[in-house]
């Protein structure tokens, strides 16, 4: 079982929903992501989403776009990212990492190099968002390979028909964006997400988690009320971004304790 | 020679195209792939398309005997495919009265573009104007400051322009806009591309309106000369134009298709916008798989050109199958060469070509001077010269 998975079936038997904080890996200093990332663990994250800076993240809104551009500025790449991962497992090795980013850092690396180094440092999950089934299965096959699980998106747009290619593919949980849009967008409407996570649930027996839109303790507590996961990325980036390099890994604590709390409540 | 038919049902030419996009956008690209399909050969579609070519755009457009120009260079005659005197100055508007045509059919009151040189900001703006269509054009701030007068004529039209201010503020970073602003308004908004990239179907959809180029070219060479020209010219940033003269001649195998990149200060500076000629990686961007400027950590690298319509560090990925199977040849031309060019077409025949085109025109006299008089290239001259006088006069030290 994969470190996601084992996480996931241990939530499930104290009856816990998961919290998948996300934060641009190098933001806002390469040097303090480490912290950062035992700092969520600490303050009670389950799992981590850790985004891969890139010069063109189509699919982000402005903020996270703008974690992707301070991070460029001390020229974090994937390589450098591994590396951070590798570091952060020295002292845990149980709290699941998915990464998130674009294809074309990887496909720069070589895919299976890339497999490689990333199971080398320790990734569980790898969330490639341009990358549709239908154009990485050759890459999927490679991760599953590796005990590292493909994690795909769902949409509002996505038809039934199509949710099952990518459960087929995907491993580890999926995860459903709860409006359109890029991350960080409007409100979610959370009758329409329990409606579409129920659907979802008919077609894959794989943990849901619902991101996109979650931006303080009152959303994170009603999608936890419908789904197994609630990702926060945008309102944890905003956090790094209001913060200075002295208090940010607080603040950023601060905030997941509370997130915590609501989701548990 | 087998016929040629690219690209397959999932976009791809040969490794390059494909639909690489995050799964918000999939939906919208399916639907968009269905409605192209039924609409390609639709006969009414294509005779209302047809229709405003003629009659809004002013086709077909001239091919013209450069012949003094031609006399000046020595060596093969030059003629001219005369894009630039189409409606708004460009063959951008071909493929934006196919695309707007298709939204109409959509029912999508809304149709956004990325704009770079500002052309295919204006051919859009243009026929959203016409069919009472809004309009929200994506510009980069770089190229705002750059591109003044084609602002003011968005403007004009009735359009909405958006300055971008993340990234390298170019062309690629408006192109990450306007895909960010469609996945959030896809149902009510058409995304018009302006080039032959982007996912599936844009790059086939793109080529297929831009193609009236070539099948007029075919038509008038044969009755201008009586035959086809030895090469056939055309500047290649994205590659519409490009695509649009080529693609009805690739399976003539006696035609050389030449495609000119732009070479910036030149390819060993690393400054440049050129990623075929200068052989750069292979890689994922904007939706599709082609060769790509990129830095070792596969971040895309700020490009650079003279032109604003070049400056784009991808290309499409028809041009990088094309380099591939050794169809057409890429090659570059510097800054100063195509400013050079620029001068001597608007001295020699009064035509006062883009900067884009004058790519193509530069390499067209260093080709022709390896050539017979009794041989012919063809240049598509893609567009006119009138919004690049401010940056010529910079050039040449003068303030207008």
């Amino acid at each position: 079982m994969s470190r996601i998975q084992t996480t996931f079936a241990t939530l499930k038997q104290s009856g816990k929903k998961a919290l998948i904080p996300f934060i641009t890996a190098g933001d806002p200093h390469p040097d303090q992501t480490v912290a950062m990332l035992h700092g969520l663990v600490k303050a009670g994250a389950d799992l981590i989403e850790l985004g891969v800076p890139f010069s063109d993240p189509m699919a982000d809104g402005p903020v996270i776009q703008r974690a992707s551009e301070r991070a460029l500025v001390h020229k974090v790449g994937l390589r450098h990212v591994l590396a951070m991962v590798k570091e952060f497992r020295q002292q845990d090795d149980k709290t699941p990492i998915i990464l998130m980013g674009y294809a074309n850092p990887i496909e720069a690396m070589g895919i299976e190099k890339f497999a490689n180094a990333a199971k080398d440092a320790g990734i569980d999950g790898m969330l490639t968002v341009d990358y549709p089934p239908e154009e990485s299965i050759e890459f999927n096959a490679m991760l599953k390979a590796r005990v590292i699980d493909p994690v795909f998106l769902l949409s509002p747009t996505t038809d039934k028909a199509r949710v099952d290619i990518i459960v087929n593919q995907a491993s580890g949980f999926i995860y459903y964006v709860s409006l359109k849009g890029v991350t960080g967008s409007k409100n979610l409407d959370i009758i329409e997400v329990a409606d579409r996570v129920a659907s979802i649930r008919s077609q894959t027996n794989l943990p849901i988690g619902v991101g996109f839109g979650v931006r303080d303790s009152e959303t994170a507590k009603a999608v936890a009320s419908v789904a197994d996961a609630v990702v926060v990325g945008s309102r944890m980036v905003q956090e790094v971004e209001k913060s200075n390099s002295d208090n940010v890994v607080a603040n950023l604590m601060a905030l997941t304790a509370e997130l915590r709390a609501a989701i548990d409540a | 020679m087998q016929l040629y038919d690219m690209p397959d049902e999932r976009g791809h030419f040969g490794p390059y195209g494909g639909i690489f996009v995050s799964e918000t956008l999939v939906e919208a690209l399916e639907e968009l792939r269905l409605m192209y399909e039924k609409y390609r050969h639709d006969t009414e579609f294509l005779a209302e398309f047809a229709h405003d070519l003629k009659h809004f755009v002013g086709r077909p457009s001239p091919i013209y005997h450069a012949k003094r120009w031609s006399d000046k260079v020595g060596g093969a005659q030059i003629y001219l495919k005369r894009e630039d005197l189409n409606h708004t100055g460009a063959h951008k508007v071909n493929n934006t009265v196919g695309q707007a045509l298709l939204a109409k059919r959509m029912c999508k009151p809304r149709v956004i573009a990325e704009t770079g040189a500002g052309q295919h900001g204006v051919a859009t703006a243009t026929i959203a104007a016409r069919l009472g269509l809004e309009c929200v054009v994506y510009m980069g701030s770089e190229d705002i400051k750059r591109q003044a007068p084609n602002v003011y004529r968005m403007k004009l039209l009735g359009a909405t322009v958006v300055p971008v201010e993340s990234g390298s503020k170019t062309l690629k970073d408006a192109l990450n806009e306007a895909m960010r602003d469609w996945v959030t308004n896809i149902e009510n908004t058409f995304y018009i591309i302006g080039t032959v990239a982007g996912p599936h179907p844009y790059p086939m959809m793109v080529r297929d309106f831009q193609a009236v180029i070539g099948v007029e070219a075919k038509i008038q060479m044969n009755e201008i000369v009586g035959r086809q020209p030895d090469a056939v010219l055309a500047c290649v940033g994205g590659g519409s134009n490009a695509m649009g003269i080529f693609y009805p001649y690739i399976n003539e195998a006696g035609v050389k298709l030449i495609g000119v990149e732009a070479a910036g200060h030149g390819i060993e500076t690393g400054k440049h916008a050129a990623p075929l000629t200068a052989n750069s990686a292979v890689g994922v961007l904007h939706g599709n798989r082609t060769y790509l400027m990129q830095d070792e950590d596969g971040q895309i690298i700020e490009t650079h050109s003279v032109s604003a319509g070049l400056d784009y560090p991808g290309v499409g990925p028809e041009h990088a199958w094309l380099k591939d199977i050794k169809r057409a040849e890429y090659v570059a031309i510097t800054d100063d060469d195509a400013m050079a060019a620029f001068h001597s077409l608007c001295r020699t025949e009064g035509i006062i070509p883009a900067l884009e085109s004058s790519h193509a025109l530069a390499y067209a006299e260093k080709l022709a001077k390896t050539m017979s008089p009794e041989q012919i290239i063809l240049v598509n001259l893609s567009g006119r010269g009138d919004k690049d006088m401010n940056t010529v006069a910079q050039l040449s030290g003068i303030t207008l």
